[in-house]
């Protein structure tokens, strides 16, 4: 039974691998899919853009606070501004982005290229002579990848407008010294590391998302499946891969002499 | 007559056991318009998704226009499925677009060198003849009845002036009265259309006894009978009696 799960799940792997090379090639072959990508950026970027902005704000409050609390203990209180930079631009910016809109954008993704699956709209397409991966998919994922970064730094950026206003405003220390403690700590490389994250990050969701969407069988219970298997599996895959990706960024930088 | 559609012993499984097709030949002629029929699960889907590229057989081969289509690449079977147009069973319309889109869609895939208002019109046009009132263009599907979600379904198919038109269950889940309308929409499409070969798929007996030209019965994925509404009618095997009999009562207590 665990060889046939693990034999399931390398399969499963391999076809999604064979899925992501397919529709990267294709995006670069004729015809260009520019208004589909336009359009997919408009839903996953600009549509995401409210959540992000209120997600971030509360992130930067909540995070600012309890750091707060823990270095008054220490009389460190001057390093909540550089602390919460380097955990916001490296880690939180770019895993709740992945996380939020992985469950918005994501869900939404699997659960209509599941439904065009279910109603035939996919194979309409297929018997239209449409190259249904390079119309569908490869649009979404190049999407994603494009609006990610983006989405991480409007989330940098408010979660530090929400981290200044709590420590300057909140428990009134001073503002000079919060942003000079920033510009003395974080470098852009702290952001840039974040951005590539996150462009990672929306590869995995619109590549797994799709995937499931774009294989569901049955009627509505499919879709529903593929839609809940597409998101669980999306976040679990962000969370993971934040992990191997702060380390080889650590490696990186022990490599090239800059860490 | 020459052949426009050949399927050559053509075997087919899914889960390497059981199969749903066992060798299975049909000829469909050129120009005509053919309705396969059976009891559900006989694998009339599974042909139709043959001839169409979407399955490829596990052994045997399929023609279609002269060219056997397991052995064409994904990229020369995308483009070599201009070549169709099909009504599915739920019209299968793009939910996201209006009618009119709906029908555009294929012509700016496939007619890049057309003008924006030369595919307006061809779709428009296309509308027209399969009788879509022009105040339905601009309305999305779910705004639309059943029978003019079929008429759209139509259209689009038309669009590309396909060599083969493909109905798939057609009438399923019509009433009888829209019922009665698909068919007819399809035997004026296809008496207009000279050369065109059309494939219907259908358990309704009655429609497929009044407008195809020729009948193919699949049973237990072979080919049953292939004839005439008579060759049908003065059939001795058991099935075929049984199934034109019931076939038949179901259509006279519709009506």
């Amino acid at each position: 039974m665990i060889i046939e799960y693990f034999r399931n799940f390398v399969k499963e792997v391999g076809d999604i691998f064979l899925f992501l090379v397919n529709s990267v090639r294709l995006l670069f072959m004729k015809p260009y899919r520019i208004l589909e990508i336009t359009k997919h950026m408009e839903f996953i970027g600009n549509q995401s853009l409210g959540i992000i902005i209120l997600t971030s704000l509360f992130t930067g409050l909540a995070m600012s606070f309890q750091i707060y609390l823990g270095f008054k203990i220490i009389n460190a209180v001057n390093l909540v501004g550089p602390t919460v930079a380097l955990g916001i631009s490296r880690e939180l910016g770019p895993v709740l982005t992945g996380l939020i809109v992985a469950a918005r954008a994501g869900g939404a993704m699997a659960a209509r290229l599941g439904t065009m699956r279910v109603n035939e709209q996919i194979d309409a397409l297929d018997v239209m002579g449409v190259n249904t991966k390079q119309y569908l998919i490869s649009p979404r994922i190049i999407a994603a990848v494009i609006c990610m970064p983006l989405l991480t730094a409007v989330f940098d950026f408010v979660a530090m407008l929400g981290s200044y206003f709590l420590v300057v405003h909140l428990v009134e220390l001073d503002g000079a010294i919060f942003w000079q403690r920033i510009r003395d700590t974080l470098e852009a490389r702290h952001i840039y590391e974040g951005l590539i994250k996150s462009a990672v990050f929306g590869l995995v969701f619109a590549l797994v998302c799709s995937y499931r969407g774009f294989n569901t069988v049955g009627g509505a219970k499919g879709v529903g499946e593929a839609t809940n298997k597409g998101v669980v599996q999306s976040m679990v895959s962000i969370i993971i891969l934040d992990y191997f990706l702060t380390n080889m960024i650590r490696i990186y930088y022990v490599i090239t002499g800059t860490g | 007559m020459e052949d426009a559609i050949r399927l050559i012993d053509v075997k087919k499984t899914f889960d390497g056991k059981e199969f749903v097709l066992k060798g299975l030949n049909l000829n469909v002629k050129k120009g005509k318009l053919t309705a396969i029929i059976g009891f559900s699960g006989t694998g009339k889907s599974v042909v139709l998704k043959h001839i169409l590229g979407l399955f490829q057989p596990t052994s045997g081969r399929v023609e279609v226009l002269g060219k056997d289509v397991s052995q064409l690449s994904s990229d020369d079977l995308t483009k070599f499925r201009c070549n169709f147009g099909v009504l599915f069973q739920s019209s299968a319309l793009f939910d996201d677009m209006t009618v009119l889109e709906n029908v555009c869609f294929p012509l700016q895939e496939h007619r890049r060198n057309l003008l924006p208002n030369q595919v307006l019109e061809i779709a428009s046009k296309k509308l027209r003849q399969v009788g879509l009132d022009p105040k339905h263009f601009e309305k999305l599907p779910s705004q639309i009845s059943g029978g003019m979600q079929k008429r759209t379904g139509l259209a689009r198919a038309l669009a590309l002036d396909p060599e083969i038109l493909i109905y798939d269950e057609p009438t399923t889940g019509l009433d009888p009265i829209l019922t009665e309308m698909v068919d007819n929409l399809i035997v004026e499409t296809h008496k207009h259309r000279e050369g065109v070969t059309s494939v219907m798929v259908s358990h309704d007996l009655h429609a497929a006894f009044r407008i195809a030209d020729e009948i193919v019965m699949l049973d237990a994925g072979r080919v049953l009978l292939c004839g005439t509404t008579e060759d049908f009618y003065n059939a001795d095997n058991e099935l075929v009696k049984k199934f034109v009999s019931k076939g038949m009562r179901k259509e006279n207590s519709h009506t």
